[in-house]
């Protein structure tokens, strides 16, 4: 089980020349991308990218629409066994997806959901896995909803249900692709709060797609700016004192038109 | 921290009109609704029609309008009903319907079942199974009787399979549908929490199914009811089919009549039944009909 198992060797028709190792070592990164290419037609979509993330770092990925930010996700994820393409990609044993919409089962109870697989995958009894959801759903404010259905929670809380999902299973390394997409302003914000105490306390390296500056700059050890499946930019929001510079820098690499305002009305990569 | 205030400046702007919108929103609503729709339900709706002709029934036959040889007076029905089941004849008759319909169903939504879980879950299957049943999709079941009356002979057992022919069928389309159609984002999310094909089987593929299937089961009842008066029909020794044939060649129309009722009563139940069953299976969905 701890090598190989991104199922890139599909059945698929055209095998990827790729390899794929699991459980990097100590010092090393949590993963490490080398030379990835990932082509639908002729133009790829992903161009011999090279992306080392830190064991906890938190990074974030902008780029226009079609840039390749879900194509980078999802072959970390390992859900693109048919698509074309060669490079190696490294990740840790334990990798959790959360994707935009919250994707919850809506014929299963919250906490069913949340335990989702999760005594057979790691040898938990079926009672503990319980417990830890509970527990789990609790973290993210939802102690009590475990009976409901996910179609009696609104989105805030549907999209928190897919966190506790997440966490639940301690993974390594956390994708999530626009998690917040379809969620109001303050349902961000707050979801943002609590993310960053999530992650304070699990401590995963995560890869974050995201179409707002402003949350990447917030959240992110290192905002990474893809365009045309190549890193155009990488910044680490630390080393900025000037914030204002630092989201105008990364707005013109996404290829936004800067705005002498200091806060333009628009805050998001047009999709 | 500065990011933060850059972050909740901008956003807290866009709060503002965000409650405004959907107040507006709120207070067009009635108005849209009221000029498109029917209107408020009122009580006893449904009965307002049946009773009206049920008066029209009993005024027609007390003042002697109706021939009671072309429609029996309801009080001569009521009373033959009565008389058929202080001998004993509804019931037994009853029985024997009702124990064909049964089996009928049983072996109709096994088979129907079974046929759509090989077809849906495999692609062998599918190749196998789909091909045939879609063809005989296209040929009306009760065409099929002489030919099940040659094989099978005029005994129970052709009857309990015209039945189950009828039964499986809408079984067999609209769960092997539901099979197929499990989202495949449903899939994705199976595969990134490594679930083993038996466990996605039974947590994400039977139960998304379930709808389809139980959509099918309600196609499934009426088809029984169908093919169940048909065979009773057809050189029936016994059953309330048999009980209204025996009623015409004696001219005792308020005996059909009677029957007539019991097939209404039966088929009524028999969906009632299944609406319930939905009711309770698929009491995480919101349904937008009931
Ligand atoms: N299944 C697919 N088949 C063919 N082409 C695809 C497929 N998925 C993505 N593409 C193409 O690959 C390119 C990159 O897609 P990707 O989904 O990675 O973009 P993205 O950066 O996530 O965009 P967005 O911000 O709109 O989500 C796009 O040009 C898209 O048309
Ligand atoms: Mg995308």
């Amino acid at each position: 089980m701890a090598q190989d198992t991104r199922g890139l060797r599909g059945s698929g028709a055209q095998p990827q020349a790729e390899q794929t190792t699991r459980g990097p070592g100590h010092d090393q990164p949590s993963v490490v991308v080398r030379d990835l290419v990932r082509a639908y037609g002729d133009e790829p979509v992903l161009d011999h990218l090279d992306l080392d993330i830190a064991a906890g770092e938190f990074v974030a990925i902008l780029g226009r629409s079609g840039s390749g930010k879900s194509t980078l996700l999802r072959a970390l994820a390992g859900l693109d066994r048919d698509v074309p393409g060669s490079g190696t990609v490294t990740v840790p044993a334990s990798v959790s997806v959360v994707f935009q919409d919250s994707r919850l089962l809506p014929w299963a109870k919250v906490l069913d959901n949340v335990v989702l697989g999760l005594a057979a995958a790691t040898g938990l009894s079926r009672a503990d896995a319980h417990r830890a959801g509970a527990a789990a759903l609790a973290e993210v404010g939802l102690a009590g909803r475990e009976r409901a259905w996910p179609g009696e929670l609104s989105g805030g809380e549907q999209q928190r249900v897919s966190l506790a999902r997440s966490l639940v299973r301690s993974p390594e390394l956390l994708l999530a692709d626009e998690p917040f997409g379809a969620l109001d302003a303050l349902t961000r914000t707050r979801m943002h709060g609590l993310l960053r105490d999530l992650l304070e306390r699990h401590r995963p390296a995560v890869l974050m797609v995201t179409h707002d500056v402003d949350e990447a700059i917030v959240l992110a050890d290192r905002v990474v700016v893809l365009d045309a499946g190549r890193i155009a930019a990488q910044e680490r929001p630390a080393d900025h004192r000037d914030q204002h510079a630092l989201r105008t820098h990364l707005l013109a690499a996404l290829g936004v038109e800067k705005s002498s305002s200091p806060t333009p009305e628009p805050q998001e990569v047009p999709a | 921290m500065s990011a933060a205030v850059t972050y909740a400046g901008p956003r807290s702007r866009t709060l503002g009109y965000g409650p405004r919108t959907s107040a507006a929103a709120t207070d067009i609503r009635p108005a849209a609704s009221t000029r498109l729709r029917l209107g408020r339900p009122f009580r006893g709706a449904r009965m307002l029609g049946i009773g009206a002709l049920a008066a029209i029934w009993v005024t027609g036959s007390a003042t002697g309008l109706i021939d009671p040889r072309i429609l029996p007076a309801p009080w001569t029905v009521v009373t033959t009903g009565i008389d058929l089941v202080s001998t004993g004849r509804l019931q037994e008759n009853l029985a024997i319907s009702l124990q064909r319909s049964a089996l009928g169903l049983v072996f109709g939504v096994s088979i129907g079942v079974v046929l759509a879980l090989l077809a849906g879950l495999s692609r062998l299957g599918d190749a196998l199974i789909d091909g045939p049943i879609q063809v005989k999709r296209s040929i009306p079941n009760l065409a099929l009787l002489p030919l099940l009356i040659l094989w099978f002979g005029i005994g129970e057992d052709m009857k309990v399979i015209t039945i189950a022919i009828g039964v499986f069928l809408p079984i067999y389309i609209h769960t092997h549908n539901g099979l197929r159609s499990i989202d495949a984002r449903f899939v994705e999310l199976s595969e990134t929490v490594a679930l083993s094909r038996a466990q996605f089987v039974r947590r994400v593929v039977l139960p998304g199914a379930l709808p389809g299937f139980l959509l099918g089961l309600r196609f499934a009842v009426t088809g029984s009811m169908l093919a169940l008066v048909v065979v009773e029909q057809v050189n029936a020794t016994a059953g309330i089919g048999y009980m209204m044939e025996l009623a015409r060649t004696y001219g005792q129309t308020e005996i059909i009549f009677v029957g007539l009722v019991v097939y209404g009563v039966l088929g009524y139940t028999a969906d009632a039944v299944v609406r319930l069953l939905q009711r309770r299976a698929l009491s995480w969905r919101k349904t937008l009909e009931d």
